[in-house]
């Protein structure tokens, strides 16, 4: 057998690993925010949702909630509206990875000389951008409802990025999720009763403090409770001012990143 | 003559199901291998690891003398592949597509923006271009998907079940293409349960049931195994076919066929043969209804090679390994 390396025909410009792993991430990410453009219904309900939840808490339930040291209940709530709404959103991308690898689009990116973290850091690299726009409008939802900020302009930015980062960070979750299920649907399906503890047991609508003992302790200190302490610090301050939330909430998110991220590439590697 | 690929002894394993049992076969350069075999028989998963997107358990794999498990980037650098299911982006334009296609494949962009009109142009895509692929029909989705898998002039070409799915004409276009690309000295893998595709675009045909390579050679070659004729005798009914193969069966090798009431004989010499039935379904006082004197196909090879044909493969009592190749249906 005297077979020999045949030459590569066409010309590949020349950059280093990282070079190409930062280029074909940003190649996936175009890929799939375009195909969110042109797929508008799919932005439409995730937002719908949060709106709903907006309204019910806002003029539904609101009026009979009381929460010490809260005089308008809507300055509670939207925190925990924005956490419900990334942490919902977030297992989308689980679901389009099991889409893509449903349909053998993966298939076709590991044949091809592409870096292996490509498709994984594009897709979550493309909900951060989504989430930056369902973020954005759901602070105009809540201006609308009549949110306020007590605090400053810096807290507001400083909230939405804590809510960005913790989103990026529940991607890389999903993403496992989304390559271990079968099909979009088994996704979608693994994936809420995960989510839906996490958001209801939690300070999002309500203090913990109404909870019965071991859910009370569960949620105060889960990482989506901590998140939403940490964003109502900054944008609230005052009685829920509390620095070391923020701080934990920061630690959460690049913990959960530092293990999900590497876990969801290493499964990557080895899924077909 | 030098081979693009090399397989030797490849053993691949899902859990406890044995995939590929340590299969051999080697093509060389600027010919087409046909890999036929039913569903589950293990093309796909030979295809997955030859196109480093499986791992094998055993044996050595070599495309361009690369080997695919040492520098799967290099190898990855010179195949295209093109699967059976269209693996097309359908909210991205067919252009869109090979663009991305093409930066991922790491060429220049303006490579990328040349090979990308050229090959809308090639496959008869260039008035689809700048639409949606979800608008587009099963034929097109298969040539762009195509398409895809040539952005970068790959030397070596990989085509699962490239018309799985098409109707006649579909696949009558994309045989005229894939013909047109060996034409241009494209080193071709195709697999195929299409023992007709196989006839048609293959210069040697290795044939793999249950993870095992069970024969290999020209469709000619594989054809002459059978002997040069089949006589086939239909009767009025299953019983009398049955009383007919016994009869039949001290002449050459018998079968009852696909229908219960014809009965099928190979034999090397068709005048003498003809002669032989006729004299001993007369002495037998069985009376035939019709009587058909043809060339084996591929379908006969593959009846005779593995005692069912080449589609059953979902048949309940042949296939206990269905469905193992394809991964995707059981990850």
């Amino acid at each position: 057998m005297t077979a020999i390396a045949v030459p590569i025909t066409i010309d590949r410009p020349r950059h280093s690993a990282f070079g190409w792993a930062v280029r074909d991430a940003l190649t996936v990410t175009w890929r799939n925010l375009v195909a969110m453009r042109r797929t508008p219904q799919v932005l439409v309900f995730s937002t719908i949702q949060p709106i709903i939840f907006v309204l019910m808490f806002r003029y539904v339930f609101g009026g009979a909630i009381r929460i010490a040291g809260v005089d308008h209940y809507v300055d509670y709530l939207m925190p925990g509206v924005f956490a419900q709404t990334v942490v919902f959103g977030s297992i989308q991308t689980g679901v389009a990875l099991a889409e893509d690898l449903q349909k053998g689009l993966i298939e076709r990116f590991r044949s091809l000389p592409m870096a292996r973290s490509a498709v994984l850091a594009g897709r979550t690299l493309a909900d951060l951008v989504r989430n930056v726009f369902v973020v954005g409008l759901m602070i105009g939802v809540g201006f609308l409802v009549g949110w306020r900020i007590h605090t400053n302009l810096a807290g507001l930015i400083g909230g939405i990025a804590l809510m960005l980062l913790f989103a990026h960070a529940l991607s890389w979750v999903f993403a496992l999720v989304g390559m271990s299920a079968s099909n979009a649907e088994a996704a979608q399906a693994a994936s809420f009763p995960i989510m839906a503890p996490l958001v209801f047991a939690s300070t999002a609508f309500v203090a913990a403090a109404a909870m019965p003992g071991p859910l009370r302790w569960f949620a105060n200190h889960q990482p989506v409770s901590i998140v939403i302490d940490g964003v109502r610090s900054l944008t609230y301050g005052g009685p829920f001012s509390d620095p070391g939330k923020v701080v934990a909430a920061i630690l959460w998110s690049l913990a959960i990143i530092a293990v999900a991220a590497p876990l969801a590439v290493r499964m990557y590697r080895r899924k077909v | 003559m030098t081979n693009a690929i090399t397989v030797e002894g490849l053993q691949k394993r899902f859990g406890s199901v044995v995939a590929l049992h340590g299969i051999d076969f080697a093509v060389p350069t600027g010919t087409v291998l046909g890999l036929l075999g039913p569903n589950g028989a293990g093309k796909t998963t030979a295809v997955r690891v030859l196109t480093t997107i499986l791992y094998p358990d055993g044996g050595h794999a070599e495309v361009l003398g690369i080997d695919v498990t040492r520098d799967p980037q290099a190898v990855r650098e010179r195949l295209g592949l093109a699967g059976q299911y269209a693996a097309v982006d359908e909210n991205l334009t067919g252009y869109e597509n090979l663009r991305m296609v093409g930066h991922l494949s790491h060429l220049s962009k303006r490579v990328v923006v040349e090979r990308a009109r050229e090959l809308l142009e090639r496959f008869d895509l260039s008035d689809a271009a700048d639409r949606p692929v979800r608008t587009y029909s099963g034929g097109m989705r298969r040539r762009l998907d195509l398409a895809a898998a040539l952005v970068h002039q790959p030397p070596v070409l990989f085509l699962d079940e490239p018309t799985t799915g098409l109707d006649p004409s579909g696949r009558q276009d994309l045989w005229a293409v894939i013909e047109g690309l060996v034409r241009e000295g494209t080193t071709l893998l195709l697999t195929t349960q299409y023992l007709e595709e196989a006839d048609r675009l293959a210069d040697n045909i290795v044939v793999i049931d249950h993870g095992n390579v069970i024969a290999e050679g020209t469709s000619a070659e594989l054809k002459a195994r059978l002997g040069a004729t089949i006589v086939e005798v239909g009767f009025g009914d299953p019983a009398t076919a049955q009383r007919a193969q016994t009869e039949l069966a001290r002449i050459g090798l018998c079968d009852v066929g696909s229908a219960a009431t014809v009965v099928e004989l190979k034999a090397d010499d068709s005048a003498r043969v003809v002669i032989d039935v006729v004299r001993s379904l007369d002495r037998a006082e069985l009376e035939p209804m019709t009587l058909t004197v043809r060339e084996p196909t591929l379908d006969d090879v593959f009846l005779t090679l593995t005692g069912h044909k080449a589609e059953d493969g979902v048949d309940d009592t042949l296939s206990q390994g269905s469905g193992r190749g394809r991964t995707r249906g059981a990850a």
